[in-house]
């Protein structure tokens, strides 16, 4: 089909696309700039200084980075390779946030699971010493499902019911100011350290009021760091009911409460137990609180309100610090626990969210 | 905040009220109430929480024979007792801004990937990894800084010392490079990066759709649209995201009283062994502390707690006044 206007048109065309899209680099490019890279970072790391896995990575990076950047320069101009250079540090960024999970569940993985058997899980620490193998963490998996029990059940209701104040209540005049106070000191109390709330369970109730360090009193510093997650997803879930439902509840003569207690609650309710826990998840962790409010203990308790009271966080910085071979084995051991179990919720409560409709985490 | 519009307080005082009475009112009093003590519990809890640190950390400072602010040592329980939250403060101060200088671009940047460059369908996968990382407890970032980042770290510490050396904080007179500020700051790094991933990420997907396809429309490279539309808008949130995890890397605890040598001094090269922050320096001293112990690291949690509540109420506050970020949905 070759004509002699053919030759002149074809000319023209990607004369006018480089005018309206500018020239781009071929698909394959980037494809391309990798693989080179990679190759030369290789070829640098066997004739040359660049040594060990990370540090040839890196090369190719910057190799990949000088090369594409450079190539589109050249080809696009200016603009499409800063455009370039931008794409490539974000992804940069992301596969740098990505590395340290994998590199610390990977991590707990490996130096916890040979720590696991039967009688990891059935057995405390009592007449146990640091330094032979054996013993377990019994003691502390009853003492954090207490704990962290207990906190969910003080914190989970308050949290709640202010969260019904802010979305149900506060909107009828009068309360304006109130409410707006306690919807800002929410989002400042997420805030605040746990090793704050720790002191101030320690001097409020221990100090002032006599309560022995106990499990209890972790209970309670635990209750006022899940607080704020609590109040701030019930608060979302609230909002997402729509008002028809309410209003024709109303509208029938149901009083306001039941109305809320029948109709309004259990609308939101997936997402209220979502939240609750996540709240969970954050405070199973937590660590300096219970330093603070309890004793160490290597034996089983299972009262919450009388003696010292072992948990898994404290369980794992006690094994942890005595520093030997054997006891760190066993700190691991607990931190894959603790992890598995925090996983547990996490997914418990991103299932019940999809089952339950609710739309945000 | 369309979706609260006002609903009557109580049924208007017409035939509903007039047939049922007191009954359905005194239910609803009670219960209006009782979420009404609920939302004061909280106010209380907070101004409860300054009260009795303020209160509880007096004795200390009547008996402190140094000046608090200015003395690095801690020996409250000697006679006489000298202790003072210099050194805790410059610690805390270095390790959370290595933190943010780590953490706010690579925060930013995940953010905007996973708003704008990931795919659609992958980003809400990698949004849930990057929370995940949100969950996994201090202590187990505590133990893997000690015990998996720390010999990694050695390299790097070296390199900053053979060629940036002439830089005094990268100096290392020591030769060891384990248990230092540097290394508690990186870990204090990963630990706030969700925060500030996750709060960049809300706003930035807030950018009104209007705004990107305007921006790319006439003609700007994705990068440019990034610049010209997401972080002009997103600015105020973006800020308020690195300030609050700021505040987080301000309170960890158990992460840092793992990694640090604690000692109470304030030595500038950072990549050396030791420094001290009030929230580890509380942890490590508590059980050996007498009663003015107690009183004064009650005093430098109070200190903490000031400026951790500085940085948050700053932090919300900006949020706060640019209402289209709560909005939205």
């Amino acid at each position: 089909m070759a004509t002699v206007g053919s030759g002149k048109f074809e000319r023209s065309t990607s004369l006018l696309q480089d005018a309206l899209a500018g020239r781009r680099l071929p698909r394959w490019g980037v494809g391309a700039v990798g693989l080179t890279s990679l190759l030369a970072a290789y070829l640098l790391n066997v004739l040359t200084v660049v040594d060990g896995v990370a540090g040839t990575f890196l090369v190719a990076v910057l190799l990949f980075v000088i090369g594409q950047t450079g190539w589109s320069f050249t080809v696009e101009g200016r603009r499409h390779a800063v455009d370039r250079l931008a794409t490539t540090t974000v992804y940069a960024a992301f596969l740098i946030a990505v590395t340290p999970l994998v590199a610390v569940l990977g991590t707990v993985l490996v130096k916890g699971f040979p720590v696991f058997s039967a009688q990891f899980f059935t057995t405390s620490m009592r007449n146990v010493s640091p330094r032979s193998e054996g013993g377990g963490l019994y003691h502390a998996l009853i003492g954090t499902l207490e704990q962290v029990g207990l906190a969910a059940l003080i914190g989970v209701p308050i949290g709640v019911l202010a969260a019904v104040y802010l979305v149900e209540y506060a909107p009828e005049a009068k309360s304006r100011r109130l409410s707006s106070a306690i919807s800002f000191f929410v989002d400042v109390m997420t805030g605040v350290p746990s090793v704050v709330i720790g002191l101030f369970i320690y001097t409020a109730f221990i100090l002032t009021l006599g309560l022995p360090r106990s499990g209890f009193a972790a209970s309670l510093a635990l209750a006022i760091l899940m607080l704020p997650v609590i109040v701030r997803t019930t608060e979302e879930m609230l909002r997402l009911v729509p008002r028809d439902l309410r209003e024709s509840s109303l509208a029938l003569g149901i009083p306001r409460w039941k109305t809320i207690l029948k109709v309004v609650l259990p609308t939101a309710l997936g997402g209220i137990i979502t939240g609750a826990m996540l709240s969970i998840a954050r405070v199973a962790g937590e660590t300096a609180p219970l330093l603070l409010t309890t004793f160490l203990s290597q034996s089983i308790n299972s009262n919450p309100f009388k003696g010292p009271q072992a948990a898994l966080p404290t369980f794992i910085w006690d094994q942890f610090t005595s520093g030997t071979d054997a006891s760190r084995a066993r700190a691991w051991g607990g931190a894959l626990t603790l992890i598995v179990l925090i996983m547990i919720l996490y997914a418990g409560a991103k299932v019940i969210a999809r089952l339950t409709g609710a739309k945000k985490s | 905040m369309s979706s609260t519009r006002e609903l009557p307080a109580t049924p208007a005082p017409t035939a509903s009220s007039g047939i049922k009475g007191k009954s359905v009112r005194r239910g609803d009093t009670v219960f209006r109430g009782l979420s009404r003590i609920a939302g004061i519990a909280i106010l209380l809890t907070m101004s409860l929480i300054a009260l009795f640190l303020v209160w509880r950390s007096i004795p200390s400072f009547t008996v402190n024979t140094a000046n608090f602010f200015t003395t690095s040592e801690w020996f409250p329980d000697q006679t006489p007792p000298v202790f003072g939250i210099a050194a805790l403060a410059f610690g805390t101060l270095m390790t959370s801004i290595i933190a943010m200088i780590l953490a706010v671009p690579v925060g930013i940047g995940v953010a905007l990937f996973i708003s704008h460059y990931a795919h659609r369908r992958m980003s809400a996968i990698l949004a849930f990894s990057t929370d995940l990382l949100a969950a996994v407890p201090s202590i187990i970032f505590g133990m893997w800084g000690l015990e998996f980042l720390t010999p990694h770290m050695q390299g790097l510490g070296q390199w900053l010392n053979d060629y940036l050396g002439f830089i005094p904080i990268f100096r290392n007179d020591l030769g060891q490079y384990s248990k230092s500020i540097f290394i508690a700051g990186v870990v204090l790094a990963i630990m706030i990066l969700p925060t500030i991933s996750a709060l960049s990420r809300e706003v930035f997907t807030q950018v009104p759709r209007g705004n990107i396809e305007a921006s790319l429309a006439l003609g700007a490279t994705r990068w440019e649209m990034v610049r010209q539309a997401i972080f002009p808008f997103a600015k105020p949130g973006m800020i308020s995201a690195a300030m609050l995890g700021l505040g987080r890397a301000l309170g960890e605890t158990i992460a840092v009283a793992l990694i640090l040598s604690a000692s109470n001094s304030i030595n500038w090269h950072f990549t050396e062994p030791g420094g001290n922050t009030f929230a580890a320096n509380i942890a490590l001293r508590w059980n050996e502390a007498g009663s003015t112990g107690l009183s004064a690291l009650i005093a430098s949690g109070l200190v903490l707690f000031i400026i951790t509540l500085v940085v948050n109420v700053v932090a919300r506050g900006i949020i706060s006044r640019h209402a289209e970020f709560r909005g939205g949905n």
